[in-house]
């Protein structure tokens, strides 16, 4: 999220599209204009093809074979480790461990780091911007241990309250909650800042970077965040596969969740002893295809480069909003400053259902609903939003076509 | 009184007549407006159908000459339109008949194709509810 725009050279979205064989799909009779990316993102043919390549040449368990395959896969699945923690600037490749998501990830710190380390009447703050999948983890904890749990403001236009999160913070909290951009509004968190209060007051970070690392640079190191999660499916990656970052010392100290083959250095009948990190969070067979695809996805990425999809994205946002607001009784949900790749909002008089199933009848893919961010839409008083939200292959000519989609839905709806 | 069937190809015919999906989902709002509204009163919780994006009310009770009588809401006008016409094709009939109603017209008319997964849920828990209510009228009247 830096400002980095001058030496950038242009980016041929053309191109770009070239790489996405689903873009050349028809819906209902019309091509595609897919902007639903912040539910999930579509794949590159470089990431498909890896997929394939992975099962077609070196199918093989990793970690305990001595023959070839088994060398070749556990060499993909160890480099895509490390294109991860380069990616996002780890210290080390054993602080990357492989989850099946973000919420996989996020229910392994509640899992190992939670239930070892909070207690009856600790408190975690968690923002009101949260997405389920960093609530109802917590909500475990505190139906299982009794831990307090304290929400975290936001002004009206979607941004986080400052000031209160810093008043929050005196009140001994153990552990912050919070997602760097939200799904629901878009708005980006100042995470660095969020971080540093955190740890002035002693308290530990949970980050839930899903929608972060898709259109924006992330550097773990820099946000100083303790644990950051994100999933693959929404970086251009295959579905099932996440990461969760932690700091090495904190990932030491805590115990394993699952048991079972790969993590363990030594086993009896009666006990075990745990394998060193990455290993010991990651039990059983992994998801081999998946974090190998998913090094592909990040090297696509990077390819691109993040500062061109990031730009690419914030133009198009720019230009939507400018044509939205021409639209009769349109309100505009999450107005922060600082936002990325999403536009959520809602038409007076029309149903964020009925102005969905037009827009697909028309080809223009959106989310409706309350984007799994219930007590969110619940603040503004609403059941849900139309959110469209934008990757590195939409176009200025597809928010044209939603924009006139969508007036054709109202005229239909009002 | 024209039975199930006749409903049903009277439905079709008049889908038939529209081309394309837009013409189709303009004709399901216009239906939503003439939607038998529901009282009120019976705007509550006990009356809400679970399992839709939009919210649906629904209230049947014994009409005139004892045939099942439907009122409905939703906060939708396209979950209207199609309430209206469920309504339409299994309202004002005898009891046993609404128990039997089948939904193959949907498939027919092509909606199911049209819809997503939540709203055609949706739908199910809707004519399952009708048909209950159908069910529960045929068993008192027969008792
Ligand atoms: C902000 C945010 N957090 C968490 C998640 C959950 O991600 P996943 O379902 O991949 O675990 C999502 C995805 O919808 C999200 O947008």
């Amino acid at each position: 999220m830096q400002e980095k725009t001058m030496d950038i050279p242009a980016f041929d979205v053309a191109h770009v599209r070239q790489e996405f064989p689903i873009l050349e799909r028809k819906v209902n009779g019309q091509p595609l204009v897919y902007f639903d990316n912040a539910a999930t993102v579509q794949k590159p043919q470089s990431v498909i093809d890896a997929l394939v390549h992975y099962y077609s040449h070196y199918n093989a368990n990793i970690h305990r074979g001595v023959h070839s395959l088994a060398q070749e896969a556990t060499q993909a699945y160890e480099d895509a480790r490390k294109t991860i923690q380069q990616h996002i600037n780890a210290e080390h490749a054993h602080e990357i461990i492989f989850t099946m998501g973000t919420t996989d990830a996020i229910n392994l710190v509640m899992q190992s780091w939670g239930r070892s380390e909070l207690h009856q009447g600790d408190t975690v703050l968690i923002s009101a911007l949260e997405h389920h999948s960093n609530m109802v983890p917590w909500h475990l904890l505190k139906q299982e241990k009794g831990i307090h749990i304290e929400v975290i403001p936001i002004h009206e236009d979607g941004s986080l309250n400052m000031e209160a999160y810093a008043e929050l913070l005196q009140n001994g909290v153990k552990l912050v909650c919070v997602n760097h951009v939200s799904n629901a509004l878009g708005s980006i968190n100042p995470i660095k800042k969020m971080v540093q209060l955190a740890h002035e007051a002693g308290a530990k970070t949970m980050i839930d970077g899903a929608q972060a690392l898709p259109h924006a640079k992330v550097d773990v190191r820099d946000l100083n965040a303790d644990f950051y999660a994100f999933s693959g499916h929404k970086v251009y990656g295959p579905t099932g596969i996440g990461i969760l970052y932690g700091k090495e010392a904190l990932l030491n100290q805590m115990p394993p969740w699952r048991g079972g083959g790969e993590m363990i250095a030594s086993v009896t009948y009666q006990s075990s002893t745990y394998n060193t990190l990455p290993h010991k969070f990651e039990a059983g067979t992994p998801n081999i295809a998946g974090g190998i695809v998913l090094g592909s996805a990040i090297d696509f990425v990077n390819t691109l480069g993040v500062e061109n999809i990031e730009r690419h994205e914030a133009q198009l946002l720019n230009y939507l909003v400018e044509k939205a607001a021409h639209i009769d009784g349109l309100k505009v949900y999450g107005t922060a400053k600082e936002k990325a790749g999403v536009f959520s909002f809602l038409v007076d008089g029309t149903h964020p259902y009925d102005v969905g199933t037009l827009l697909d009848q028309m080809g223009v893919a959106v989310r409706t609903g309350h984007h799994c961010a219930e007590p969110l839409m619940n603040h503004f008083g609403i059941p849900g939003t139309i959110r469209a939200s934008f990757a590195c292959y939409n176009t200025f000519e597809e928010v044209d076509v939603f924009v006139h989609s969508l007036e054709r839905a109202l005229k239909m709806l009002r | 009184m024209e039975s199930l069937a006749e409903r049903k190809a009277e439905i079709l015919d008049e889908f038939m007549m529209f081309d394309d999906w837009m013409q189709k989902y303009e004709h399901i709002i216009e239906l939503g407006k003439e939607l038998p509204l529901i009282d009120e009163q019976y705007k509550t919780e006990e009356h809400l159908i679970k399992g839709c994006q939009s919210r649906v009310w629904l209230h049947a009770n014994e009409g005139d000459a004892g045939l099942v009588h439907f009122t409905a809401d939703s906060d939708a006008i396209i979950t209207k339109g199609l309430i209206a016409l469920m309504i339409r094709y299994m309202g004002d009939l005898p009891a046993k008949d609404v128990a039997q109603a089948d939904m193959g017209f949907i498939q027919e008319i092509g909606l199911q194709d049209h819809l997503s997964p939540t709203r055609s849920n949706g739908l199910v828990s809707m004519v399952k509810q009708m048909k209950l209510y159908g069910m529960a009228l045929a068993a008192k009247q027969s008792s």
